[in-house]
């Protein structure tokens, strides 16, 4: 195993500190994820000019306020969109787009479907914090059953969707789940999603303490980032456990990794027979 | 392509996705929508051909959104549609605008309002062209009368876009989409093309929001050297988050406007006729424009003194070319296929020195010349 790059050389080169602090709370789990994306693309050596950061909206989306990569911020929920545009146009990129659960589930949700069937080269993370954090704490599409929000003051009705199972059964071709809490296991998510050939799809799940976690008396942020070691079990472990053992449980680790056509290659060799046809 | 003009019959979208390959559009992303699709479709199978790219995305959202996506990674781009998708269109077509990519949007305008006509012409999207997405902003509509203008005017849209980094609209309606006539094609090398103009400084000395001596900013295409950040939120002119900064922001979006509006000259088009000595001017745009000019011919026939003036752009607004019209003319007759919309800049830009007649037809029944001719020979009784 390589050594970990210093804290100041990632900071240096990744991060514009004249825009520090970040607006994220005290406590919320987001800064984590965005400092183990940038671990994960120092970690592969990629091409700093040619890795691109797509972002929709919300407290998830606005890493690259922050990141000196290329990057877009698009509508809420519209950031696939825009990145297999960009992804089409110049398929050298590396594209990594960031979104909440909100902006690619529910508003997106249409445009996550279709990325993870299409199979595009594009690593899409999911900050996952059960609700609208940035407007307040609304009941949202992973918001799970019974859970507070501020549009769901008596308690949340709607059954929550499993990012992952949603992104397999639509055609992803790399699916994985990781937690805050997991940080190390977390980078080598990232990072073996953006190596991926075709949609890779990580659900990352992140506390919000100041919106979710109060509400819903979730205790202190550091209780609700080690809740997760309850909350969660690897993949490999999940396989020793019963049924009701798993029951409540989000598996963690690499879930669907499989080949399989991916679309900007497929449509180079569409070109070429265009071209030799005419 | 070398050497010799071509003549054609070609369908009004066959010419308008030619003139997207002439003026070198190399991305098109859609959706299926009538009387629009003969573009999508035209354009997969050409695209290719031309070592270019074709996706029909999910939605029309996400069509206009994989626009930006290549415009920004730097492919000329272009998306084409009709009414319901023309209205989804508009949250990205405030992306483009804010963020500045350049992009065309082809609307082949039908009636409305929401599903309404399909299969039937309408140019009920002039007002939410100009002012469709939210805030304030200004960008280009082009508006074609012809197959011929079809391919013309796509190239000519693509370029204005690629020069001010702005989405252009080409404002098509049902008539001039599926109509066939003759058309000749340029030799494609002989053809005028416009391309962003991009950073020549260093990258440390690049601020991706600092408009040039006409407000527009050079673009560096996404995988460069040139890190930058497209930012849908209020930004300043090295483009980081200006969300509470009040100066920053105004100053923003006054240049977002005045790129325009002060770049004018270069954009306003306008073809007038018989526009000496007139006492009444008929002013329309689109298929419109047809039955207004047999109307003005039949007239003048009459005797009667009629004028015919026809902005090709209609956003920006030609003011001073319509207001030497109101100089000259007592009245202007605004015929168009809708509740009356053009009508109001156009009285705006009278500033009341010619009265001005709105003459509204809705339903999908195109104007007869004979109709535009009534109104013309009844504002000239003066009853």
């Amino acid at each position: 195993m390589t050594e970990e790059p210093s804290l100041s050389y990632l900071v240096n080169k990744y991060f514009y500190t004249h825009q520090f602090p970040t607006m994220w709370c005290p406590g919320c789990g987001n800064g984590t994820v965005a400092m183990a994306t940038v671990r994960a693309i120092d970690r592969l050596g990629l091409d700093f000019d040619k890795t691109i950061h797509v972002a929709g909206i919300g407290c998830a989306a606005v890493a690259h306020w922050y990141t000196t990569f290329t990057a877009l911020q698009t509508n809420h929920g519209r950031a696939l969109a825009s990145a297999t545009g960009i992804k089409m146009a110049n398929p050298e990129l590396t594209v990594v787009v960031t979104m909440g659960d909100g902006d690619c589930a529910a508003i997106g949700g249409n445009h996550l479907i279709h990325a993870c069937r299409r199979n595009v080269d594009l690593t899409a993370i999911v900050y996952n914090n059960f609700n609208y954090g940035m407007t307040g704490g609304q009941v949202g599409p992973t918001t799970p059953l019974g859970s507070i929000a501020s549009t769901a003051p008596y308690g949340n009705l709607e059954p929550p969707l499993d990012l992952c199972k949603l992104a397999e059964a639509a055609g992803a071709t790399y699916v994985a789940r990781g937690a805050v809490y997991y940080v190390r296991e977390l980078i080598g998510l990232i990072a073996r999603g953006i190596k991926h050939k075709g949609f890779s799809f990580i659900d990352v799940l992140s506390p919000c303490p100041t919106a979710f976690g109060r509400r819903n008396k979730l205790g202190t942020p550091g209780q609700m980032f080690k809740s997760q070691k309850d909350l969660t079990v690897h993949i490999k472990k999940a396989k020793e456990l019963s049924p009701d053992e798993l029951q409540g449980k989000w598996l963690r680790g690499v879930l669907v990794e499989r080949e399989a056509p991916e679309f900007t290659e497929e449509y180079e060799k569409l070109i070429a027979q265009a071209q030799r046809s005419e | 392509m070398q050497g010799e003009k071509r003549v054609k019959l070609m369908q009004g979208n066959e010419a308008c996705a030619e003139g997207a390959i002439a003026a070198g559009v190399r991305f098109f992303a859609g959706y299926p929508i009538t009387p629009s699709s003969e573009i999508a479709n035209i354009m997969s199978r050409r695209l290719p051909q031309v070592g270019g790219k074709f996706i029909q995305m999910e939605d029309e959202i996400a069509s206009i959104g994989a626009v930006i996506g290549a415009s920004l990674a730097g492919l000329k781009a272009m998306d084409a549609t009709s009414g319901p998708g023309f209205s989804l269109k508009m949250e990205n077509l405030g992306l483009a605008c804010m963020i500045e990519v350049p992009l065309l949007l082809v609307n082949v305008q039908r009636v409305g309002p929401s599903i309404g006509m399909a299969t039937s012409p309408a140019q009920g999207d002039v007002m939410q062209a100009r002012y469709g997405t939210h805030g304030d902003y200004a960008l280009i509509t082009v508006s074609p009368s012809s197959v011929q203008e079809m391919f013309n005017l796509t190239i000519e849209a693509v370029n204005l876009s690629e020069k001010f980094r702005v989405p252009v609209i080409l404002l098509a309606d049902q008539v001039v989409g599926h109509m066939r006539e003759k058309v000749e094609l340029p030799p494609y090398e002989e053809i005028k093309t416009s391309y962003r103009i991009e950073p020549t400084m260093t990258p440390e000395e690049y601020h991706p929001y600092k408009g040039d001596e006409r407000s527009v900013p050079p673009m560096a295409k996404f995988g460069t050297s040139y890190h930058w950040y497209a930012n849908s939120s209020s930004h300043n002119e090295d483009s980081f988050q200006a969300t509470s900064d009040y100066a920053i922001s105004r100053k923003l979006i006054e240049r977002l406007t005045y790129k325009i509006e002060n770049n004018k000259r270069e954009i306003t088009k306008v073809r007038g006729e018989f526009l000496d000595d007139v006492e009444i001017v008929v002013l329309a745009y689109g298929c419109t424009a047809r039955a207004a000019r047999g109307a003005v011919l039949k007239a003048r026939k009459e005797r009667i003194k009629v004028g015919f003036l026809r902005p090709i752009v209609l956003w920006p607004v030609p003011e001073e070319e319509i207001g030497k019209v109101a100089d000259i003319a007592r009245a202007i007759i605004v015929p168009e296929m809708n509740m009356g919309q053009y009508v109001h800049p156009v009285r705006e830009a009278s500033k009341g020195k010619a009265e001005v007649f709105p003459l509204c037809k809705v339903g999908g029944e195109p104007f007869s010349s004979w109709e535009i001719l009534e109104k013309i020979r009844e504002v000239a009784r003066g009853d």
